[in-house]
Parts: C-alpha cells; structure tokens; sequence
C-alpha cells in the first residue's frame, strides 16, 4: 500500500512538474516581446578599427527595422523589435568562446552575428554549431570555417578564395607586361587563405610569384621584408591582412619608396581612417567586399531575375554618414548587410526556429544594396556565392584622398592611376 | 646591390635602438644583479609617454624624451623601494616574481586606461635618400640618438664619481660601503638609471613604429638575447648585441624566410650560453 502510495506520488508529481513547464514554456514564448541578436565585437586591439564599423553597421540596421516596429514573425502574428546583447572580445580568440557561450545561456540570444575577422569567427563558429544557433558570419572572408560541415554559419562576405584574384585580373589587363609578383600575407585563417588562391591564380595567368611570405601577427616592422621585395624586383605586391598591420606596411612602402607598379593590399585601405596616412596611402588598390560608389540596384535585381530587399545604398549612405559622422566603408555595409540577411529569413521562415531559418536561408537568392546575397548548399554549406568584389584606388580630387572604384570593368568611377610608382 | 646596402643600414639602425632598449635591462642585470621583467612594461610606458606628449603637448619624441627620461629615473627609483629593495637579499625568484608583478601591474592599468588599440607616431619627417635609396629620417635621427644615449651612459659610468660608485657597487657591495658609498642610494640610482634608459627607448621606438600597450614584451625578448650577445655590465656590449640582432633581421633576411629569423637569433643565444656564458664583448 506504501509503495503504491509512493509511485503515486511520484507519478502525479512528474505530472505537475511537467504541467508547470509546460505552462513555463508556453508564458515564455507568449511573453516573446523582442529578438535577441548576440554578438561580439571588438571594442579593444588590433580588429577596433575594422569592428567598430561592423558595429555601426548593426547598430543602424537595427535601428532601421526598430523604426518599422521590428521584424514581423508570421507565426507569433506580430511583429517583434531586436535588440542586442554584445561584449567587448578585446580582438583575442580566447575571449570569443566564452563570451558566445555567455550570449547562448545567459543572455537567451535567438541569433548570433559573428565578431569581425575570420579567426575569430572561426572561434565563434564552433560554439554556435555546438549549440545549434543561426550565426551570420560577417567580417569574415576565411573559405576554411565552411569546410568543416557546419549547417549553421552563413557567410556574407565574399569569401578568401575569390579576394584578391581580381588584382591580377586588373594587373593583367592594365599592363600585359607585367610579369612579376610579390605576395606578403599576415600569419592568419583569412590571409594565409587569400593569398594561397592568389598565389595559385598567378600562376594560372602566368605569372612568375617571386615572393611569397607571410609575417606574424602585430608586426611593425616590415623593413626586411621590403629590402627582400626591393631585391626581386616586382612588378607588384598583394597581400596584407587585416587593418593595422596593412596600414604600417603601406607606410613603410612609400617610405622607402619602392619602385613597384601595383600595390594591393587587404582590408586597410577599403577602410576610410587609412586616408590619414596621407601620401603612402595615394595609388594603394585594395579589393572591397562594397564601395559607396558600387551600383547594385533594383535594376541590376530586375536583370539578373532575383528579388530586391532593403534599403538603397543611398539610404544607407545617407543615414550613416547622419549617424556615424563618417563615409561608411564595407566593413559597415557587411553589419548592415548581416541585419537585412537575417531579417529576410526570419520573414521568410515566419518563425524564430533555427532550422526553419536555415531553410529560409538555404533557398535565399536576393540582390541588396551590399550585392547579391545567395548561399552554397553544397560541400562549402554556408558560404557566400552570390556576392562579388569590387576594386577601389586611393586617388587625389582637388587635393583630398578618395576612394576610386576602379575594377571590375563597367562597375568603374575612374580609370586606374598606373603605376603607383608614378608618386614619387 | 642596393637591396643589400638598404638592408645592412636598416639593419645597423634598428640594431642601435635594440641595443638602447637592451640597455636599461644590461645595467640593471649587472649592477643590481636582477632580471627584470618588467622592462618590457617599461618600454612601453615610455612609447605612451612619447605619444601623450606628441599628442597633447605637441611635443616632438626627440624632444620629449629627455622628460621621459626624467620620468624614468624617478618611476624606476619610487619602483626600487616599493617593489625591490625589501628582496633584494632574497633568493632569486624572489627578485623575478616581484619585478614580473610590477609588470603586471603596469600592464593590466595601462590596458584598463589606453586600451590595446594601435597607437602610432607620424611626425611626418620624410625620408633621407642617397643613390637610390631611401631611409626614413625618424629612423635615422632614433639611431644618432642611441648612439649619443650610449656614449652618455659610458662617460657616466667610467668618468664620474657617482658611475664609478656604480661599478663599484657592482663589483664588491661591502667594500664600496666601506668606502663611503651609500649603496641604497646607488642602487635605486641604477634601478632608475635602468627604467629611464628603458623608457627612453620606448619613446625612440614610438617615433618609427606603432605600437600598443603591450608592444614592450617584443623589445624584452630582444633584449635578453642582446644582454647574453653583448655581456653584462657594459654599454658596449648591448650596442654590439643589438646591431647583431639588427644585421641578422635585415641582412640574413633577404637569403632565409623572414619567419626563421627569431629561431637563429634564440638558437645564437643558446650558443653563446654555452660557449661564452659572460658575452662576446667581456673579458672574461
């Protein structure tokens, strides 16, 4: 009798405790007021200047969709405002896995951004696979994150393998003559996954690579590579990694005046503060994932047979430089991009579930004012296929430093200054 | 032709600014007889002080580092009594843990109050070129400098009273306290000596490169293997160490992958450990 009195009670408990979970679960998602987006960003060390863009690129996205009431989500019947949870990540790999963690458990995120730069977001990465959360994968270019059969990471810029490709493209078409080439890459995911494939497309076009090393991380010293580069000979130098070193390295160019034809660098010179190293920066082409001056409109949508999403790059142009005080560079437009992206499939799926999100992501085909946006689905799951490059140049209009785009053909605000050497 | 005459330059000039950042870390490892770790903190406090003063004062580093050197002496003397002088008699450890906490700490504020974003110094110089080379003129001007700071710090050492009381201190305590010399003052005077010199080549430094908070550890590294090269004690020594190491990084790069440089320069350490532990340039 004891013991049938016993299972009793531990039956009718379990049956309260599950009755009051449920009634948890079900006051949870009746109380869902808000979507929670995660995310780090690096406020602090060598990735501020790059992250602090990406950042302001969220921030207006997210006031853009606030305005509107936020993100209407089919199956709730109403729309929802975002808002953020983020942390300083201090541009080191270490404090990501615990931070995204943080933002997982604590902070109840329902989507993640990624942090900037590749390694991190190949930090990032695991945590959001392992927990099963939609991360947007901005500011990071690595082809490797997607390699590893992760479903939930979905990447925005173009990726490293189809970087800096285009310098040769360009290098060849202004000057046949051109022979040689000197690849300088920073010991990191992102560059050492970019000039690998440049390295590779040189000698594809037939190019002769005379140079190919890569330097440490936080280096600000680049003489003896110099002297190395000043010994082969080149008609051009590609490479670099990320902002602070590839702005030094720009500088100690012009310093030592090095007689090469073609200086294209990574991310540094797409991002506006590189203007205030002055006349190293004059003539330095960089590939850029977006340029203000790129034109991808709702024609180009029409043309291409895809649908148009989002704000123009007038609009954004406009409402950051209101906001931030400053021309927006790509690393904004990739934070605001990230939002639109997210925004779309949480439409689309009409549901804040992660795998009904994937779906929506999966079958995503847009043009946005950041380019077109479509996802492989294949081997690389989650890596950018729809967006393409640009190719600016710094040049002087009535003595102030601009930002020319200057490849690929027919997307050009100005014709290339050849050779950089011209400065001297 | 030009690459190799460029490069033994850069190599000659970078080697004079590690030879004054190896400096501070030489005296204070001879005289006083301890490794401090938080030279490299130092260094980097004094690539801060360069740019607050360039900064805020529009003082030009050239200028402002005889008040970092100044500052030096007294942060490197206030640093002996709080954090040294109490364990000098210590074992050896004990001397390591405390200079590596005062590294610590200077480390941990300055990252609260600077941050670790790159940081840089353009005085806007130009460059010096002759028969087709170019070499920047801060980089120029950092090396007439360390050249001028060593020969101050030899004149100092070998022709005054109080440099002699230096040496001697090193040489026999006791018997330089018999002698009149007020050892504790001398030795926080070296400490100080030490951290000025340290300081002064942060600020040096932060004229040619960018730097952050947390730049110091590199030159530190650096300047363990210039004070092995070199030898303890001397100026000369750590000037000669740091051209070494200067040459090697220029030179030997334009024949070797740039990334196997720091694997020569730590196995010449080893070597010189074992062969000639007192230096190259000692006489014993």
């Amino acid at each position: 009798m004891r013991r049938f009195m016993k299972s009793g009670i531990f039956v009718s408990g379990s049956v309260l405790c599950f009755l009051f979970s449920l009634l948890l679960c079900s006051g949870a998602l009746a109380a869902k007021s808000k979507i929670v987006i995660g995310f780090t960003t690096s406020q602090t060390g060598k990735l501020n200047a790059e992250s602090r863009e990406q950042f302001n690129g969220l921030k207006l996205w997210k006031e853009y969709v606030n305005k509107k009431g936020g993100i209407y989500v089919r199956s709730l019947k109403k729309r929802l405002p975002v808002e953020f949870r983020y942390y300083d990540d201090e541009s080191s790999k270490d404090r990501v896995q615990q931070l995204y963690v943080r933002l997982i458990n604590e902070d109840k995120a329902d989507f993640l951004i990624s942090p900037y730069s590749s390694g991190l977001t190949a930090s990032a990465a695991v945590i959001a696979e392992q927990y099963g959360k939609v991360m947007l994968a901005t500011g990071a270019a690595s082809d490797g994150i997607f390699s590893k059969g992760y479903m939930h990471i979905f990447q925005i810029y173009t990726p490293a393998s189809r970087y800096l490709t285009g310098a040769l493209d360009l290098l060849k078409e202004t000057d046949p003559s051109a022979k040689k080439v000197a690849i300088i890459y920073e010991q990191s995911n992102f560059a050492k996954a970019v000039a690998s494939a440049a390295k590779e497309y040189a000698k594809k076009l037939g190019f002769d690579v005379v140079l190919f090393e890569s330097y440490p991380k936080g280096i600000t010293d680049f003489t003896s590579f110099l002297n190395k580069i000043a010994e082969k000979r080149p008609d051009a130098i590609i490479g670099g990694g990320h902002f602070a070193d590839g702005e030094t390295f720009a500088k100690q160019i012009y310093e030592q005046r090095l007689k090469v034809k073609l200086v294209s660098l990574l991310v540094a010179p797409a991002v506006p503060k590189f203007a205030e190293i002055g006349n190293a920066a004059l003539y330095v082409t960089a590939p850029s994932q977006w340029e203000p001056k790129a034109k991808f409109t709702k024609k180009t949508a029409r043309r291409l047979g895809i649908h148009w999403y989002g704000v123009t790059a007038r609009w954004f142009i406009r409402h950051y430089k209101r906001e931030f005080g400053e021309v927006p560079g790509y690393h904004a437009a990739g934070g605001f991009a990230a939002g639109l992206v997210l925004q779309r499939a949480i439409q689309k799926a009409g549901s804040l579930n992660s795998e009904k999100v994937i779906k929506a992501l999966e079958h995503m085909d847009v043009m946005t004012f950041y380019g077109r946006i479509k996802f492989d689905t294949g081997n690389y799951y989650g890596r950018q296929m729809g967006h393409e490059m640009v190719y600016l140049q710094w040049q002087k209009r009535r003595g102030k430093l601009v930002k020319q785009v200057i490849w690929p053909k027919g997307a050009e605000s100005a014709h290339i200054v050849y050779p950089y050497s011209k400065k001297f | 032709m030009e690459a190799w005459i460029n490069a033994t330059i850069s190599g000659i000039l970078l080697g004079l600014v590690y030879g004054l950042a190896a400096m501070g870390l030489n005296l204070i490892w001879g005289v006083i007889n301890v490794i401090n770790l938080s030279h490299g903190a130092f260094i980097a406090l004094g690539m801060f002080a360069a740019y607050f003063a360039f900064h805020f004062m529009g003082i030009n580093p050239f200028f402002a580092m005889f008040l970092v050197l100044l500052l030096g002496l007294i942060l490197g003397m206030v640093s002996y009594f709080l954090a040294l002088h109490r364990v000098l008699d210590a074992p050896e450890l004990s001397t390591l843990l405390s200079t590596y906490s005062l590294s610590l700490i200077i480390i941990g504020l300055g990252t609260f109050l600077f941050t670790t974003n790159p940081r840089a110094i353009d005085i806007g110089l130009g460059s010096i070129g002759f028969g087709g080379i170019y070499i920047p003129t801060t980089k120029v001007l950092t090396g007439v400098f360390s050249v001028i700071f060593t020969a101050l710090l030899y004149i100092f050492l070998y022709k005054t009273w109080t440099g002699k009381a230096i040496r001697a201190v090193s040489m026999d305590k006791t018997a330089a306290e018999f002698m009149g010399v007020n050892s504790i003052f001398i030795l926080s005077l070296t400490f100080g000596i030490g951290i000025a010199l340290a300081m002064v080549a942060g600020c040096l430094i932060a004229a040619i490169f960018p730097f952050t908070i947390l730049s110091g550890s590199i030159y530190e590294l650096k300047s363990f293997v210039i004070c092995v090269l070199g030898g303890l004690g001397s100026p000369l020594g750590a000037l000669v160490g740091g051209l070494i190491l200067g040459l090697l990084e220029n030179v030997l790069a334009l024949q070797i992958p740039v990334g196997y440089i720091p694997f020569i320069e730590f196995m010449i350490l080893v070597i010189i450990l074992l062969v000639k532990p007192s230096g190259l340039i000692s006489k014993r």
